[in-house]
Order: structure tokens, then sequence, then C-alpha cells
């Protein structure tokens, strides 16, 4: 670029002039701070220097109460306790050894807690309270404040912890709460302030951990003016916080207590939802564990034993464990045939005991057959064959559709950690999934609830709730937040047919009440609380055919991990449906003998309110019963009188 | 043919140079760098670590660098700017691919023995940038549509991909700087008025984007704005910091605590006390006095620079001159407004005085870049 002298000033000047304007401008703009500096150190300082004497104002978080979580009939499942413990500000103790040394005096420290505790101090910034001793009791707590000249920085603070007063029957609910660790707090893109606050508790699994947003409330704040060596000399100014919502269950605690003791030791599960409304009556899963050892961290001693036992307790059976449904899924396949038009209440397939597809041989339970059966009579006896025959003419995939509308292979909305989804299998999920291509075989099994069908305890009550009712019944488990009502679950008609659905439900009326029925010795014989079900017995294991030759073994033959899983699913009562179950016992043996009886028993009490009469069985079990009824009502007090209100409605 | 090449052999030589160099600039920065040790150490309940010492360390390295650069002919980092500004361009496409994430933000690339933030690379390059672009840009067409309309793009280019990362107030320092230097080289007063007009538009929009699907900035930034609009509402969230470095500076009253005397800014009620917050420090220690008199510094730094810059003939040396002040103005400028709950909590550091390394390493070059536009300026 060429550029003469003239130019060159004449830009020049135009720069010179725009330099000054900007540098003017800069120095105004610094002028301005000068002045805010002045309004802030000058004008306000008197503000501040009536604080800053001796003193300092401090903002200390207030955390809020966690809110409190009840059952339907308002009994308290999860409660704040006050808890207190002794802290020391390492800044304010000055010499901390020393201060120990006389702590020592006043109160008990063993000599591990004292060196945790001074080895902590030095790590954390010198005025941060570290926790000498925690949980301690009033007299503690008296003693110190006694001696509080003789020891600087030493403070007693008091908090609230979690305690669940219903233990292990609401471990797999209502869950737990635990210390905030760094895990949880990456786990938050932008953590609030009051998870900092040591000791804070969050909610580890299930509904402490899914509503936590709900439970936690927001911090209030005080300012504190605290003098040189720490102590707080008054409270300035305190802005209250938000205390965390209260939530219902739609949980009953006393049934849910007497559940849990009715399933006792067995690895099992059991799920009990109210039809109208698709309330959660129970959500039972045994063994069961405390979740109150868990709250100021569980020692190795109390998890391994937890950790390692196999009937696994800290699995939520009912809704993160999957099982294959066995034959409680043969309502699914039967509703997908008549609704194909491809079976008709009156025809009937011959069952020799096995059946011949594509060169193998599908054998059914009955070895000798059930000889010509017809729809009633297929689910009644269940009747392997039939579903055989059935599942090859309607093909899978109706048969998976029909069972995704029922709930299955679908991942259901619950505050719950963990909610399994199930597997109802397509052939292009074996393709994706498993690199093989559909074979016919596979359908024979699907047909029977075995093969790659798996379904969760809670999916098969939602199934058989829809069933009972014609309607996408949803679970509801959070009745209400804060008194506010939470949408029901009663869902909109599923647009099966009703007819199809009566003809399934009668077979089901007589799987428990007729007397060739598989559940008829789980009947109940009181009128109004007549029950419908269908047993299962899915396999863990396949029977080999040398194994066959010489007779299949004996369930009670096998090592428990190999035994079958007992299933029993059921609704009640028939002619006005109440509350759909599903009764999972793990290696159980046959869902007739392991499974129904314990659904029976439950139903009664969920139907009853409370311990049920001993008419509801049929003669020849009441004085089982009685027995049985007396055992448990040591193990499930509350349970015995039957509450009125709204169970009764 | 330029001017400057006429003059040229007027210019001293060799180590001569040094005794031309603008040495009160010199003094001056090192006088605040010195505040920033004294700071630093105070901060740290008066020990050397973790902070004075390697910033006394990175100082030197950075005087060194100083020098260095000032050694070297102005027309030469002219002919460079071009390959410096887009270096550094590639540098942002790269910290955008490969880059780490540090608070949230994708900000720096590791090169070995230091980390490297392109952002604050761009603020010196882009200045250089602009003013070898105005140098070059006949005076007449300085105003035409189409010569107004690439630097702005030469701007915003560099300023989207900060804004990106996501760095907010980097970007806001890169546009304003831009926008200075456009204003600087005699840019129509027109347009301005009408980026002015068009920023009103923009800050309404961002305003009635929020909470619909097309908002415009992240969730944090709009609460930042809040907070900075009312820090009482939310002491200890987002309005925790400009709450508590208010009442920090203000119990510094006239002349301050003392020395080692500040309780609140030590008491770790500032979780950034050693880097963007430090004036805080300052203020609540020597008060009033001690504020001022850092904003004093920076003054005469700021005019030592714009008389060199007038003094100075050649049109690409007084642009970058000035442009760098501008810049250096920037940071404090925004780093105190913030401090004193004038601005929203941007995250940008008191210039030669908060700890870090890579913006006073950046800093002292680009003073390297003023030395020699003084030292070769044509006589």
């Amino acid at each position: 670029m060429r550029r003469n002298r003239a130019d060159n000033d004449a830009s020049h000047l135009k720069l010179t002039r725009r330099a000054a304007l900007l540098g003017g401008a800069q120095l105004l703009f610094m002028g301005g701070l000068a002045a805010r500096m002045r309004y802030l150190q000058i004008d306000q300082a008197d503000q501040f220097r009536l604080l800053a004497e001796e003193n300092r104002i401090n903002i200390r978080l207030i955390p809020p109460a966690r809110g409190e979580i009840f059952d339907r009939n308002g009994l308290q499942l999860a409660e704040n306790v006050p808890s207190y413990r002794i802290v020391m500000v390492r800044e304010d103790a000055g010499d901390v050894e020393a201060v120990m040394e006389r702590l020592a005096q006043v109160i008990e420290i063993d000599e591990e807690t004292r060196e945790r505790a001074i080895a902590e101090m030095a790590r954390t910034a010198p005025f941060l309270p570290v926790t000498i001793v925690d949980d301690v009791s009033w007299e503690v707590v008296s003693k110190v404040s006694v001696n509080a000249p003789a020891l600087p920085g030493v403070t007693p603070e008091v908090g609230l912890t979690r305690v669940y007063p219903r233990g292990e029957d609401f471990a797999h609910v209502v869950g737990r709460v635990g210390r905030v660790s760094q895990a949880d707090l990456d786990a938050l893109e932008d953590p609030d302030q009051v998870l900092r606050i040591p000791r804070f508790q969050i909610g580890k699994i299930n509904v402490e951990a899914r509503a936590e947003g709900l439970l936690r409330g927001s911090a209030g704040t005080k300012n504190v003016e605290v003098n040189a060596t720490g102590r707080v000399m008054r409270e300035l100014e305190r802005r209250e916080g938000q205390a965390g919502a209260d939530l219902q269950l739609t949980v009953d605690a006393n049934l849910q207590r007497y559940v849990q003791a009715r399933l006792g030791e067995e690895s099992a599960a059991v799920v009990i939802i109210d039809c109208q409304n698709g309330d959660l009556a129970a959500l039972a899963s045994s063994p069961s564990y405390d979740p109150n050892l868990f709250i100021g961290g569980i020692s190795s001693t109390d998890y391994n034993p937890l950790l390692n036992s196999k009937y696994r307790p800290l699995v939520n059976k009912p809704v993160q464990g999957t099982y294959p449904p066995g034959s409680t899924f043969k309502m699914i396949v039967a509703l997908a045939a008549i609704e194909e038009g491809i079976v008709g209440p009156e025809e009937t397939v011959y069952c020799p005991g096995h059946l011949e597809v594509a060169g193998r041989r599908f054998h059914c339970w009955k070895r000798a057959g059930h000889g010509w059966v017809d729809l009633q009579n297929s689910l009644k006896q269940s009747c392997d064959v039939y579903y055989y025959d059935l599942a090859v003419k309607v093909g899978i995939e109706k048969i998976t559709a029909m069972a995704n509308r029922f709930g299955l292979g679908m991942k259901h909305d619950l505050a719950l950690s963990s909610v399994a989804g199930g597997l109802t299998p397509t052939k292009q999920w074996k393709r994706s999934a498993r690199g093989e291509e559909w074979v016919v075989g596979d359908t024979v099994n699907a047909s029977i609830g075995q093969g790659f069908n798996l379904a969760s305890p809670l999916q098969l009550a939602i199934m058989t709730a829809r069933i009972a009712t014609g309607r996408t019944v949803d679970p509801r488990l959070i009745k209400s937040i804060d008194g506010v009502e939470q949408p029901s679950g009663a869902g909109e008609p599923m647009g099966v047919n009703e007819n199809h659905l009566r003809q399934v439900r009668k077979a089901m009326y007589d799987v428990v009440n007729d007397r060739r029925g598989t559940g008829y010795r789980s009947r109940i014989i009181d009128d109004t609380m007549r029950m419908a079900g269908k047993t299962g017995t899915s396999q863990v294991r396949n029977i080999t055919a040398a194994e066959r030759a010489r007779g299949v073994t004996r369930n009670a033959d096998l090592p428990w991990e190999r035994r079958d899983h007992a299933l029993f699913v059921c609704f009640a009562p028939f002619d006005k449906p109440r509350y759909a179950a599903c009764v999972l016992v793990e290696h159980g043996g046959g869902g007739s003998t392991a499974a129904a009886p314990i659904a029976r028993d439950v139903m009664l009490q969920a139907m009853a309110g409370g311990e049920p009469p001993l008419e509801a069985y049929p003669k020849s079990d009441r004085g089982r019963i009685q027995a049985q009824q007396e055992k448990l009502r040591d193990l499930a007090p509350g349970t015995v009188a039957a509450k009125e209100g709204e169970d009764q409605a | 043919m330029s001017y400057l090449e006429h003059t040229v052999k007027h210019v001293p030589t060799g180590l001569r140079k040094i005794l031309f160099m603008n040495w009160p600039l010199a003094i001056l920065l090192t006088s605040v760098a010195g505040v920033g040790f004294l700071m630093l150490y105070s901060v740290a309940g008066g020990s050397f670590s973790p902070w004075a010492e390697p910033q006394i360390k990175r100082f030197g390295l950075g005087l060194a660098i100083m020098f260095t650069v000032a050694m070297v002919p102005i027309w030469l980092w002219r002919n460079l700017s071009g390959v410096a500004y887009g270096a550094t361009l590639v540098l942002l496409v790269a910290v955008e691919l490969f880059g780490s994430v540090g608070m949230g933000a994708q900000r720096w690339i590791d090169i070995g023995f230091m980390r490297l933030q392109p952002s604050e690379l761009m603020k010196i390059t882009l200045v250089l940038f602009l003013a070898a672009y105005y140098d070059w840009l006949p005076v007449k067409k300085v105003s035409r549509p189409f010569w107004v309309l690439l630097p702005i793009l030469i701007i915003v280019v560099p300023t989207a991909l900060v804004l990106k990362q996501p760095d907010l107030g980097t970007s806001i320092l890169l546009l304003t700087a831009g926008g200075g230097l456009m204003f600087l080289a005699g840019v129509h007063w027109a347009y301005f008025a009408a980026v002015i007009a068009a920023a009103i538009g923009l800050v309404t929009a961002v305003f009635q984007s929020r909470g619909t699907p097309w908002q415009l900035l992240k969730d944090y930034q709009y609460r930042r704005i809040d907070t900075f609009i009312d820090p009482s509402q939310d002491p200890l969230g987002a309005g925790y910091h400009i709450t508590q470095s208010k009442i920090a500076l203000g119990s510094g009253g006239w002349s301050g605590r003392g020395f080692m005397q500040g309780t609140q800014s030590r008491l770790n009620f500032l979780p950034e006390k050693h880097t963007d917050f430090i004036f805080t420090t300052l203020a609540e220690e020597f008060g009033f006095l001690g504020g001022v008199s850092l904003l004093c510094l920076y003054a005469l730094i700021i005019l030592f620079c714009i008389v060199s810059a007038i003094k100075n003939k050649d049109r690409f040396a007084s642009l970058l001159t000035l442009g760098i002040a501008l810049n250096f103005f920037l940071f404090f400028a925004v780093n105190m407004s913030m401090v004193m709950g004038l601005a929203p909590v941007v995250g940008v550091p008191l210039p030669m005085v908060s700890y870090g390394g890579s913006a006073m390493l950046v800093l002292l070059l680009a003073f390297g870049l003023v030395q020699s536009a003084h030292v070769h300026r044509p006589r």
C-alpha cells in the first residue's frame, strides 16, 4: 500500500481523537469503579464495621427437614429423629491434642476414635468442624456443655437423622438414605449447596432416591456472628428453608408386614395391586434387610452376609427380578388366539402328552396327556400341548403384541430403583440380540412362558389386574405428595373383547374352584371373596432326554438352585375384582403347592383388611390355618383386628 | 513503500534498544504484579506456597518474554499477524475437538509443560490482526460496508468458538476489544449506533427466549443474571459469590484491616479467593486506599499506553498499542465490576494479580508488543 505523509497525518489525527475519546471513557469508567468502591467501603462501612470489631459474620446453612413417608393409612414409614454429635474446630481449639485429652476426661472416647478425629482435623480446613463422636446421648451433650470453658472449639451439634420404624418391611419400597458421597455429587450437574453440609443425607435407593427432589426441600440460611474463637455469639438473620414434601404411599404397612411375615425365610416376592386404581397395596421381597443399618454406613460384618447370601436379600425381587412366567403366560396366548379367530371356546385339541413340532418332541407336563381339551380345560389343567398347538398357529408376533398390551415387556414407571422391563421376544429381537433366526421351537417354548420370556412379578400382577378389569391398569406407588392426591392408575378400557376376557376369567375361576383345577387346594369358599387364578411353574434348567427316560427328577430331590420357580397370579373377588396379585417363590417347586397357598392367605388378608375369618377357608384346611394365624399374629402385630375405613369401602 | 520504512534508519539497533523501551510502563507492570504476589502470600495464610512462589517464577518468565518480544522489530510482528490469527483459530477449533473439560467448560489443551488456553491467546492475536488489517486498508475505505463486514467476520468467528466452550466472559471481552479497535480505526459512528441498537434487541430476545425451546443461554447463565439483578434472592446458591465479596469489601473500610488480617476472604467464604476474587482480599486488607491505589496503577498503565500510541506515527503500532491497552482495561474493569456487584460473575481474572499462568504470560507477551512498537517507532 502506498501512503503519503499527508494522508498518514490526517488518519493519525483521527486516530488520536478517537484514542482520546476512548481513553476518556475508560478513565470515566475507572472513576465509576472508584466511586462504587467508596460507596461500599466508606458510605456503607458502618454497616459492616458494627460486625467487624472482634466478630465475623458467617452464613450458615440450615439443613431442611426431609419429607416424611407414610403408608396409605398414615402409618409412618420414614421419620426424622434428632441426633447429637460432638464436633471440634481445629482453629478454635488451638492445641488439638491437649483439648482432646481434656475432652477424654469428660466423656468416653476410645483411642481409635481420637486418632481418627485428629487425623481428620489435620486434613480439613482449620475452620471446619470435624465430628469426634456421633449419635451421642443427651447426657454426653450436657457434660460437654457444662465443661465448655475448658474445651475451646468443642461444641455439641444437633441434627436430624432418618429412621425407618418399619425396618426391613420397606427396604425394597421406601429404600434408604445415606451420606452424600463424591459419586452422588459427581452425578449431579449443578449440586445443591446443601449437599455439601457434612453428614447431609441423600436418598440412595427406591422411593428415597427417586423422589429425592420432593423429599429434600431447600436449605434455609442464618447469618451468625462468630467471636474470635469461632463460637457463635448470636444469630443476626434467619431465612427459613423449605422442608421437603411428605409422601403418602399406596402401600398398606400392616398388610406389608403380614406378607413379609407370611413369606418368612422363603426367597420370594409378592405384589398385591388394587385392580380399581392401580394402587400397590403390598410389594414384598423376601428375605429383606434392615435399612437402618445402612444409614450411618454399614459395617462389613453386617454387609457381607447380605451380599453373599444365595437368597439375595439386596435384590428387589418383585420389580427388579425377572423370571420365566411359565404357565401364567397361557392367558396371553389364549387371548391372542381367540382374537385372531384361531380357536373358539368349543374347539378341542388332543393332548397325547407331547407334540411333534419341526421334528422335535415337546412334552406336556402331564406325561400321560390330557386327552381332548378345550380352552376352559386347557387353562384349568394347564395343558401344555394345547398351547403348543395354538402358538404355532398364532405366531410369536401376535403373542408378543398381546403380551405388551397387558404390560409384559414394558417398563412400568414407578418411583423405585431398577424397575425391570422384562422380555417379550420377537423375531427381530432374536436376530439383533442373538444373531440367530427365530425357529418355530422358540414359539412353542414361548407359548408356555418359557424360552426367552421374562417377566417381573410386578408385571404379572399388572397383567392379572388388566385381565380382571379389561382396563390398562397402571401401578401407582405414591398416593399423595404433601396431601395432593396423585393421578389414579385406573386406566382406560383396553379394547380387548369383553367376551374373550370373560372366557379367560371363567377358566381362571375354574383353576382355583373346580375340583380338577391346578389351584383347587387353595380355593376360598367365602362367596364374597371367591378367587380366580393361574398357577405357574417355571423351569430354570433343561430336562434332558436321558433324564426324561428314567423319569423326571422330583424337585425336592434337586439342589435348591436348580428347582423350579413357583408362580401364582390371581384376582378376587371374582365377580367384582378388587385386588390382583402375583406370588413368586424362587426355586419353590410347583406353583400350586408353593405359591398358591401364600396367594390365598395374602389375598384374604388384603380383602378382609386384617386377619380373615377362618370360615373363608375350606373346612379341611382350618386347623392348619388356625395354627399358622396364631404364629403370624406375633410376627405381624397390628394386622389382627380388621381396620375400619377405606379398606372396606 | 510505507512511511514507516522511510524512517527505519533512525530506529535504535542491538542492545541499545533496551534504553529506548517504555520503562515507566515496565515498572508499573512489575508493581501491579508485586501487589499480586503480596495478596497471594496473604491468601495462602502467610505462605509462598502454593500460589505466590509459582506466580513469581511465572512473572520472571513473562518479563523475559516481554523483553524478547520488545527486541523484535514491530514490522516483523505485523507481517506475522495473519499467521498468528490463523494459528490461534486452528487451536480454538482443536480445543473444541480434543480439549479437556474443566469446570464444565472446554477451554484448554494440554501441551505437555503447560495448559494452553487458546482463547487467552486469541485476545492478542485478534487485536494484532485487526491492527494489521487497518494498517493495510486505505483510510478512505474504512467505512465502506464490505470493508466493515470483513473485520466483523474476523471478530465474530473466534468469539462464537469461545462462546461455544462455553466461556461467556472471554467472548464478551473479544467482542468489545474487536469493536473498540474498529472504533479507533475510524469506522463511521452510524455502524456503532446500529450495533448498539441491535444489541439491545438481542438482550431483549435473550430474556424473551428464557424457558422456551430455543433458549439462547444455558440455565446457569440465566441464574447468574438473575442473582446479579437481585443477589439476595439466593445468597447461598448463585448469589453467594457476589454477596460474600461485597461483605469482604465493605468490611475493609477506609484503610483496611491490615496485611494478613483479612478474615472474610481468608475464611474460605470465597472459593476462588486466589483467582477471580483476589481483589476482595486486597480491598479487605488495605481498604479503600489500597483498592484505589491499584486502580491508579491500572489507570497509569492505560495512560502510558495511550500516550505511547498517540506519539507513534505508525498506524499499525498505535492501533496495536491502543488495542492491547483496551484489552487490559476490559480485563480489570470486568473483574472489578463483578467483584463489586456491578456485573454478573463471568469468570475474568484480575490482570497481573490473579493467580494463573497462561493469562499472565499472554499479557506480558502483549506488553512486549507494546514495547516493541514503542522502541521501533518512526522518529
